[in-house]
């Protein structure tokens, strides 16, 4: 790639790629930068001109704002924390030599290839159901009363869900960290007295700190926007209501366009900000 | 202190009998050097002593006691790993200071030996580096410096020069062996480099498929091989095998020369051949010698200025009081 002529010839092919990306990101980026600074209301007369910053006021100020932001904290921390943790967990165990590792692989694997929709009912209907759930059977086994999982725990439901989606994308990066792992510098803490739990402290953790950053900061991302597994379950309801749930309510219930979009803006800055941390710490871990 | 005794122990990985029963004394402050051909048990052994592998049968004692189900941790022993092992998130005083810190010594003492430790190791201007930041043989003292921290009873190392570019390596073994003297403290060392044996070792510990060939001073072993083994694995150049009707003349089966011991010359000698190569090293030349009616090759030593080139014929007298005889089964004749 040393030549002018090789040079042009690869700015040539990479522009298709190149334009539908930014096509497919710029289009409905500048949509919603124009909408949100619009008075924009499909069912109560269309758009009704400039709004300024009206919309971003509001969006903030609303009531709903600020339950929502916690709503979706409390799920993006708890499920961060159950998949990180079980994840660390998961990728130990699987990093075991042991007969069939390759089929529990795949099997560990399986629930991030089920889509969010899908993995939603699924739970909502075959698990937390409080007539024919698998948790009201086994709760019924034990002479309790079934609980209404969504209703009176609606938080930790969503959270298990999620985690439940994400464990495997967690497991996966950090099973192929701790592979990565030279294991005579285990056995030569082993040998310098590090029992197996200082061990797992003071290497194994050290060694996976770069693949839980990453694992974090991408699910940061993704799990600021879920939507699905809300939408199917509690719609909503019982104080889950989330910033991606509030703008889509803004949106498609209020019918106010330029409302949401405002919101929608907010959280393109939230999402970036993350990214920002995510490149940095990928990046150094490509130069190293 | 640090007396290690190795009664019958032996090791199978499964149905694979990688040592069979093997009994061996490592004496206090002695430099043991397990030397043998890749694959040939001499790192399994190391590991067995330092309680990384169990021991299928038989007992290890260190100073007495029995060690043979202690924890690695337990039988005081610190060991140099061929690839260091060293942890990559720590600074090398960190580094240096964890086998202490794991002990729970308290924070001054652990100060005191670290200073120490990184004083006689050349260290002390890197303390505050990551092993990243260091070369492969500020490394090495790295790791040594982890090990004599603990102040064990014995130091095993693992192959620890094999990563080192040739000339570090030279430096480290010296290096090794006046730690060694300074600190008289038992060392085990496993090498498949010869030299590395013959000049660090009070003791060689020669191993082939998991069995000792033979256990003894490196002069012992170069003067009287107890076998053909032996005989080509200590010495460089190899030594000469010699079979058939000239080994008759001699009683034996094979018969062993070194090439130190044949004498070259362009006019007269009992032997003779053509030369197929030369190796001019200044000091020495070594000649591989084609068509000599004896062995394939033969490999002489010669003076560094004799100066026989490709082609020539040569004549070779060997030192009669040098050969060494063996038997049809390989073992040294008397």
């Amino acid at each position: 790639m040393a030549t002018k002529a090789s040079r042009s010839a690869a700015r040539v092919m990479m522009a298709p790629a190149v334009i539908l990306l930014l096509g497919w990101m710029l289009v409905p980026l500048i949509m919603t930068l124009w909408f949100s600074f619009r008075n924009y209301q499909p069912l109560r007369g269309g758009d009704l001109g400039f709004a300024g910053f009206d919309n971003y006021i509001r969006f903030v100020t609303s009531s709903a704002f600020w339950p929502a932001v916690v709503a979706t904290l409390v799920i993006v921390v708890g499920a961060l924390a159950i998949t990180v943790m079980l994840g660390v967990l998961l990728a130990i165990l699987l990093d075991q030599p042991m007969w069939g590792q390759g089929v529990v692989r795949i099997l560990v694997i399986a629930p991030f290839f089920v889509m969010p929709t899908v993995s939603g009912l699924l739970w909502k209907n075959m698990f937390l159901d409080s007539v024919n759930g698998l948790f009201a059977h086994l709760w019924k086994f034990f002479g309790a009363t079934p609980v209404e999982w969504l209703i009176e725990n609606p938080f930790l439901s969503i959270i298990v869900i999620v985690s439940w989606q994400w464990l495997p994308f967690a497991t996966l990066i950090l099973l192929t960290a701790i592979q990565s792992l030279d294991s005579e510098q285990l056995e030569a803490a082993e040998m310098d007295g590090a029992p197996v739990l200082k061990r797992f402290w003071h290497i194994v953790i050290p060694h996976l700190s770069r693949a839980i950053t990453v694992v974090i900061l991408i699910e940061t991302i993704f799990l600021l926007s879920i939507f699905a597994e809300i939408f199917v379950t509690t719609a909503g309801a019982f104080g889950t209501k989330t910033l991606t749930y509030l703008i889509f309510q803004r949106v498609l219930e209020s019918q106010n366009v330029g409302l949401g979009s405002a919101g929608g803006v907010y959280a393109i800055i939230l999402a970036n900000i993350v990214a920002i941390f995510l490149m940095r710490i990928v990046g150094k871990n490509l130069d190293a | 202190m640090g007396r290690i005794v190795l009664d019958k122990v032996s090791k199978r990985f499964g149905d694979v009998e990688v040592i069979p029963p093997i009994d061996l004394v490592i004496e206090d402050g002695e430099f043991a050097v397990f030397v043998g051909p890749s694959g040939c048990g001499k790192s399994t052994l190391l590991r067995l002593i330092a309680g990384l592998e169990d021991v299928t049968s038989g007992q290890i004692r260190i100073d007495g006691n029995d060690a043979t189900n202690l924890a690695p941790a337990q039988r005081r022993l610190a060991m140099v790993f061929q690839s260091y092992a060293l942890y990559p998130h720590m600074t090398v005083r960190k580094n240096i200071a964890f086998p202490l810190r794991m002990a729970k010594l308290d924070k001054a003492e652990i100060d005191k030996r670290v200073a120490n430790a990184a004083a006689v190791l050349n260290l002390t201007d890197y303390l505050d580096r990551r092993p990243g930041q260091l070369s492969g043989g500020q490394r090495q003292r790295v790791a040594i410096g982890r090990a004599i921290v603990r102040e064990p009873a014995a130091f095993l190392f693992d192959e620890p020069l094999s990563n080192l570019d040739a000339a570090l390596r030279v430096g480290m073994r010296l290096e090794i062996s006046e730690l060694h003297k300074r600190l008289a403290t038992t060392m085990v060392y496993v090498t498949h480099d010869q030299v590395e044996a013959m000049t660090m070792a009070d003791k060689i510990v020669v191993l082939r498929a998991g069995h000792i060939e033979q256990v003894g001073s490196p002069l012992e072993l170069y003067r009287t091989p107890r076998n053909i083994f032996v005989a080509g694995f200590i010495g460089s150049p190899r030594m000469n095998f010699i079979e058939g009707a000239e080994a008759a003349k001699h009683g034996a089966h094979t018969i062993g020369i070194r090439p130190e011991h044949i004498a070259v010359s362009s006019e007269a000698g009992p032997w003779s051949g053509v030369v197929a190569v030369s190796e001019h090293l200044g000091s020495d030349t070594f000649f591989h010698i084609h068509d000599s009616g004896l062995a394939e090759t033969l490999t002489v030593r010669a003076d560094g200025e004799v100066g026989f080139r490709h082609g020539d014929r040569v004549y070779l007298t060997p030192r009669d009081d040098q050969f060494h005889r063996f038997d049809a089964k390989g073992l040294r004749i008397e």
